[in-house]
């Protein structure tokens, strides 16, 4: 039989043989199932991580007295007193003037980096981001306490930052105002994209006037006396948490412009378009979901950011409720770490300890939704091109 | 003819003063500069940073840094025997956790999602698992090492709670860069021992984990780093900002696993909340800051020297 020939002496060739022995296929599984617990452990933390921060913030909601959690009082937990809206607001403020830092500053660094630089910039400017994504919090901390708030915060004056923040705030929606402009000049059969910029645009207009009103009357109104302290305010250490986001910022924004297709830019440079244009009329609203990804996991990270509001926030471990960024206050975040500074007295004393995982998992469940809504957008322009 | 009008040299400069008119170009050119300014601030406030923080801890640095480098934690900032040597020790020990229990994990989880795991409901939960573990704020960790290790041991903090935290807080960042590194590795390498009848094991060990690993140290690199220099998991942990009296065992005895710890990061906090009483406080959390921004600069920039090499080296 010519099929025995190749193997003259030995058995005839079965799938068994092709397969090898069976030491080595016992190998392979047992490698394989090493592998896959491997990347089951990340299911594992996540589930501890929700099943540690819903068993003890049960705790808090089921028996903690309500009254004491919404009230304009402030934020005391060793007295009790347990107020949301002091770190919510708080949080809220450093968010917004965090993104009014790093909105621009990120997002502009990735359209020069991406349209303009030419290689040889763009392999010096680039590693300026990437070391300052690198600074630890801790550092940007002591930068808020020690140089933001004494040169930037409180040489300007609270009158001052009155007229900068609103100028900010105006060019702001005068930009937003002008985009959407030549967006309503566009045809009716919208594609989709542009109804999400739609109401985006919407969405910011009304951000911006809101923070606009917010800035010209209640932060006149609480800062009457602005108090240099040496332990640094709000906006102080908003500042600092931008800085940390305008390497995030920057990176993801950067890597939406890099995905819209070359094909797109030629077309419009064919068509006449400077490259300003371009830019602006082309590659930004072909970008516009990664870079709405890039401002929503800033956002997120801004949230989440602890150190630099704990030690430059102006507040040790409590808080009178404040609107104004000129004050000290306290972040979520920064209300965690204050109270867990010295553990030994948060465990065992009343609600202090399931406080913590209250204040953790509403942080949680916000940055999360964050998140998931950012991956939505990131994917959106993944599909696109 | 067109071309002949062209041809005739006033009329091509002025067509190509047309075409080309970038010079003039004025608002194109005002755009071009707000955006350079946004870099040139990004880059400013990084050197103010810097120049910053050099200043308030260059007398320590100049003057005892010897004295800074083996000293302890004080109450008071004038102590000659004030350092950092308790925070030194906590960071070198968190990192090595990191290293033995986030490295081995994350290399292991990104080789399985990219070369075992079937497009099947659990490989995506595993997916969005560690997605969403990556974007989890840092503080969240820390409360998850606080309900896991030191609730249950009467609020004993200690440094194995503290690296163990750090471990899960990088775990995510390991998988993901890992895999990016794990994806790129050609197919044709990955056929071609396969045509040679290697198996899964023998591809991924000879010829998946080699060519990736450039890739990998990068990510390992960089999560290190920020392990290094992440201090609100450990505020929550427990870490001690304040005294810490020093410890009378070796710098590699196992009995400070169990015991209570500072780290770098935590110290320059409690330096900083110190500054408050006592302003030469100040200045040794600049100096501190200086040794640990040049650490985790150093490891950044060889991440992304590395990165670079090979990304050259390999067209």
């Amino acid at each position: 039989m010519t099929d025995m020939t190749i193997r003259p002496d030995r058995a005839p060739l079965t799938v068994d043989v092709l397969a090898g022995p069976v030491s080595r296929l016992r190998k392979e599984t047992a490698i394989r199932w090493f592998f896959f617990s491997a990347a089951l452990v990340s299911i594992g933390i996540s589930i501890l991580i929700i099943w540690s921060l819903v068993n003890e913030a049960w705790t808090f909601i089921s028996q903690v007295d309500w009254s004491v959690t919404w009230g304009e009082t402030g934020w005391f937990p060793r007295r009790g007193l347990y107020d949301m809206p002091t770190l919510l607001v708080a949080s809220l403020i450093v968010t917004i003037v965090a993104m009014f830092v790093a909105g621009p500053l990120g997002l502009g660094s990735a359209i020069y980096l991406s349209e303009y630089a030419s290689r040889r910039t763009r392999s010096i400017l680039k590693p300026v981001l990437e070391v300052l994504a690198g600074v630890p919090s801790v550092v940007l901390g002591f930068f808020a306490l020690f140089f933001i708030s004494p040169q930037l915060i409180e040489r300007i004056g609270r009158n001052g930052w009155l007229v900068i923040g609103a100028l900010i705030v105006l060019t702001y929606v005068a930009l937003v105002a002008g985009w959407a402009r030549n967006l309503m000049k566009r045809e009716a059969g919208t594609p989709v994209s542009v109804q999400v910029q739609r109401i985006l645009m919407l969405t910011l207009l009304v951000a911006g006037a809101l923070v606009l009103v917010w800035w010209v009357n209640g932060v006149a109104e609480t800062a009457d006396t602005f108090a240099v302290k040496r332990s640094g305010q709000l906006a102080a250490a908003a500042v600092g948490v931008g800085i940390l986001t305008i390497p995030l910022v920057a990176s993801i924004a950067e890597d939406a412009l890099a995905s819209v297709p070359r094909e797109l830019r030629e077309a419009s440079a064919g068509l006449g378009a400077r490259k300003a244009t371009t830019t602006t009329q082309v590659v930004l609203p072909a970008a516009v979901s990664g870079i709405v990804a890039a401002f929503i996991i800033g956002i997120s990270r801004a949230l989440g950011e602890t150190m630099v509001v704990f030690m430059a926030g102006g507040a040790a471990d409590a808080s009178q409720f404040t609107s104004s960024p000129f004050d000290g206050g306290l972040t979520m975040t920064a209300g965690m770490a204050s109270l867990a500074t010295g553990t030994d007295s948060v465990v065992g004393e009343g609600l202090t300890f399931q406080s913590l995982y209250f204040v953790g998992m509403v942080l949680f469940l916000l940055t999360l939704f964050l998140n998931v809504v950012a991956g939505r957008f990131v994917n959106r322009v993944r599909e696109k091109y | 003819m067109a071309m002949a009008t062209i041809g005739n040299n006033g009329a091509a400069r002025r067509v190509e003063d047309e075409i080309f008119k970038q010079g003039r170009d004025l608002r194109g050119a005002g755009f071009r500069m707000v955006l350079l300014a946004a870099l040139a601030v990004s880059t400013l406030i990084l050197i103010v940073l810097l120049v910053q923080v050099l200043t308030d801890g260059w007398p320590v640095i100049d003057e005892r840094f010897g004295d800074f480098w083996s000293g302890t934690l004080r109450s008071r900032s004038s102590d000659d025997a004030l350092g950092i040597s308790q925070g030194i020790a906590g960071s070198f020990w968190i990192a090595v956790f990191v290293a033995v229990l986030a490295f081995p994990i994350g290399i292991s989880a990104a080789v399985y999602l990219e070369e075992y795991a079937p497009r099947n409901w659990l490989t995506s939960v595993i997916d969005i698992a560690i997605r969403n573990l990556a974007g989890v704020p840092s503080v969240v960790y820390g409360l998850l090492g606080l309900f896991l290790f030191v609730k249950t041991r009467d609020g004993n903090s200690s440094l194995m709670a503290g690296g163990i935290t750090l471990a899960i807080l990088v775990l995510p960042i390991v998988v993901i860069t890992a895999a990016e590194a794990i994806r790129a590795v050609p197919s044709s390498l990955k056929e071609g021992a396969f045509g040679v009848g290697a198996t899964k094991w023998d591809v991924i060990r000879s010829q998946v984990l080699p060519f990736a690993a450039p890739g990998i140290l990068t990510g390992t690199l960089l999560s290190l780093s920020r392990a290094v220099g992440e201090a609100a998991p450990l505020i929550l942990v427990g870490a001690i900002t304040g005294r810490l009296a020093p410890r009378d065992g070796s710098f590699f005895g196992a009995d400070q696993f169990f015991d209570r710890f500072t780290a770098m990061p935590i110290v320059i906090v409690g330096w900083v909340q110190q500054s408050g009483r006592d302003e030469g406080f100040a200045a040794a959390a600049g100096a501190a800051i200086v040794v640990l921004l040049a650490f985790v600069i150093l490891m950044n920039s060889g991440a992304v020297l590395l990165r670079n090499y090979f990304e050259k080296k390999r067209g």
